[in-house]
């Protein structure tokens, strides 16, 4: 009988989807001891930065099967399962890309070229701040539960998003500008190292697209 | 010792083991979300309930009292002996009680209230006839099961839009709170007296009678008290830059929880008004057979009866109810002062007037339908289907389940009793 009453709350996703942004954000941020440490050769510092992304990855992996399973199709919500099932893949896939790119650096032992590591680590450092300012929005969630998704708090987390694309673009606008100082020196740089360069870009810049993804799918619940 | 005495005394104890269950099981839902809010620790919660409860039972319950222990079976009948009746309703309290027991044993989720009923429309009408039942009676006490869930919930549904609209969708929800919650402890407080005064007080011996008017203005006048109260406690409530970065909403929801503790109060309060004749009324019943030897429909309820069915109840709570409530609390952590609240009031309100009208419905259920009219305002994160359908089908289980049992108990007292 107490148990009726008990039982009628399902587990809440919220505060999980907040605490795996979180973990997705922490993983993200090791991108910066890595390849400060990756441009200085110090391959051991690396290798410490890549176990820790591994971890939190790993971590991030299994907060999202719970958080999967504790979301039955039979639980009333005020937003739609499927919505927040999406916003929480989008999430993970911060987490999965760096894992991704710190993976390709480790295991070829990588030289950034020196011409162009200083603007390749603020590429990095800005993609790292498109993934706080995605954690950022997302830990508003619970506050939008509580305002029951309209008012002033609706104008703040779109405030925030509106930021968050303003910081993917300006990754954007930085990959291009890395493109062509890697294109100007491509010609003295070993074939195969040029090639990985490029897609180790690309991937670096696919966090703040992951990031802004975060974004728009938070969008789509403001919505409702 | 002469056969009244004895009837009273099993029949005394039989209630006073079923306001015991009561109390035990019962109370920690009324009180579940004020602990699980954290409006209130579960000892003032126990505190809280102890005094409520007992008010509730002793100025309010008579109505409901009056309903179980003669509004359901018809008397008039040729066959019925007052034997009948006491053996009936001593196995009505002895079938309740028990299945209550069994169920709370196996954590099912169990209403009194449907408990009682369906154990004194078994033996009526099985065990005297189908005749000895009030149907209209019986059929108005199904349809109040019905309505109260529904009333809680689009009751619930609007104070929350309103406290969204009110408060927290708004630019400094704090300045809002501190406004508009003092309204709001009015309301409650209002409601909840003036039903009590009007329909509640006409049981209990020493109240005299008041006039619609002056009972008005005594209820606003209590309400506008407790609101001046809670006013000067809200204003105490100083903002908490540091916490408030983490989480918005956390002063005003302190602010909540002062409107809690006045709708704990009042939940406490209707739930002894309501729940107190399902212990009582059976027991009412017999002690008028055994003082007048006769059924006699116009007896008054006796207002120590109320006293020992509060007194049953505060101890079933002080003795067994702290660790159900423990345990419910814990499971009802993120359910908010201010989504709380909405529930708490409108299930309180729906259970005072059905008290007011006589009608014994069960509180749980009616503060499930309260939950649900919060989730549908969008102010619960996760609701369980599941647990709600469970909840409909325990609905209809109990009650063939008290009958069967009453009507066994009838049969053996029948044949054991003198």
């Amino acid at each position: 009988m107490a148990n009726m009453l008990a039982n009628i709350f399902g587990s809440s996703p919220v505060k999980p989807l907040e605490k795996h942004i979180d973990i997705a954000y922490q993983c993200a941020k090791q991108l910066h001891p890595f390849f400060k440490a990756s441009v200085a050769g110090d391959w051991e510092k690396a290798g410490k930065a890549r176990e820790e992304i591994s971890r939190l990855e790993h971590e991030a992996d299994n907060l999202k099967k719970d958080i999967r399973i504790r979301l039955p199709k039979s639980l009333f919500m005020p937003v739609p399962r499927q919505d927040l099932l999406e916003l929480l893949l989008v999430q993970d896939k911060i987490a999965n890309r760096t894992k991704d790119v710190s993976g390709i650096v480790i295991g070829r032992k990588m030289q950034i070229p020196a011409e162009i590591a200083e603007q390749f680590l603020e590429f990095v450092d800005r993609n790292i701040d498109a993934a706080k300012q995605a954690r950022k929005s997302v830990r508003e969630l619970d506050e939008l539960f509580t305002a029951g998704f309209k008012g002033a708090e609706v104008d703040l987390v779109e405030g925030l998003i509106e930021e968050l694309d303003r910081i993917e673009t300006d990754t954007d606008d930085k990959q291009a500008d890395l493109r062509h100082a890697l294109f100007e020196i491509e010609k003295s740089l070993d074939p195969i190292d040029a090639v990985f360069m490029y897609k180790v870009i690309e991937l670096t810049g696919e966090i703040a697209d992951m990031a802004e993804r975060v974004g728009r799918r938070l969008e789509l619940l403001l919505s409702h | 010792m002469d056969q009244g005495t004895v009837y009273i005394t099993l029949a005394a104890l039989f209630g006073i083991f079923m306001a015991w269950g009561i109390g035990a099981n019962d109370v920690a839902n009324a009180m579940a979300t004020s602990v699980g809010s954290k409006a209130l620790t579960i000892k003032q919660a126990i505190i809280v309930a102890a005094i409520f409860e007992f008010l509730g039972a002793v100025l309010a319950g008579g109505e409901v009292t009056d309903t179980v222990r003669k509004g359901i079976v018809d008397t008039s009948l040729p066959g019925f002996t007052p034997q009948l009746l006491v053996y009936g309703m001593l196995a009505a309290l002895l079938a309740a009680g028990t299945w209550l027991f069994i169920a709370s044993r196996n954590g099912w989720p169990v209403s009194t209230t449907h408990s009682i009923v369906g154990a004194i429309v078994g033996f009526a009408a099985v065990g005297v006839g189908i005749d000895a039942v009030h149907w209209g009676k019986v059929g108005e006490i199904v349809m109040s099961w019905v309505i109260s869930p529904l009333t809680a919930g689009f009751i619930a549904y609007l104070i929350y839009q309103s406290v969204q609209r009110l408060i927290l969708s708004q630019e400094d929800p704090l300045s809002k709170a501190k406004r508009y919650v003092p309204v709001y402890i009015f309301l409650a407080a209002f409601t909840i007296t003036l039903v009590t005064i009007l329909k509640g007080l006409k049981h209990v011996d020493f109240a005299t009678e008041i006039s619609l008017r002056d009972s008005y203005l005594l209820a606003i006048g209590i309400a506008m008290a407790i609101a001046l109260i809670g006013a000067f406690f809200i204003q105490r409530i100083e903002a908490d830059p540091k916490a408030e970065k983490r989480e918005h909403f956390i002063t005003v929801e302190r602010v909540f929880g002062i409107l809690m503790i006045v709708t704990a109060c009042g939940m406490a309060f209707a739930h002894g008004s309501n729940d107190v004749a399902n212990a009582i009324g059976p027991l009412a019943a017999v002690v008028a057979v055994a003082q007048n030897g006769a059924i006699s429909a116009t007896a008054t309820l006796p207002t120590w009866v109320l006293v020992l069915g509060g007194a049953g109840i505060v101890i079933g709570l002080a003795t067994f109810g702290r660790h159900v409530i423990a345990t419910v609390g814990k499971n009802i952590t993120h359910l908010t002062p201010s989504r709380g609240f909405a529930a708490e009031l409108a299930a309180a309100t729906t259970i005072v007037i059905a008290s007011g009208t006589g009608m014994p419905v069960s509180t749980t259920h009616t503060l499930v339908g309260a939950v649900l009219g919060v989730g549908l305002a969008r102010g619960i994160d996760a609701i369980d289907l599941r647990v709600v359908a469970r909840i409909f089908v325990s609905w209809v289980v109990t009650i063939p389940v008290g009958a069967f049992l009453a009507i066994v108990f009838f049969f053996f007292f029948r044949a054991v009793l003198p």
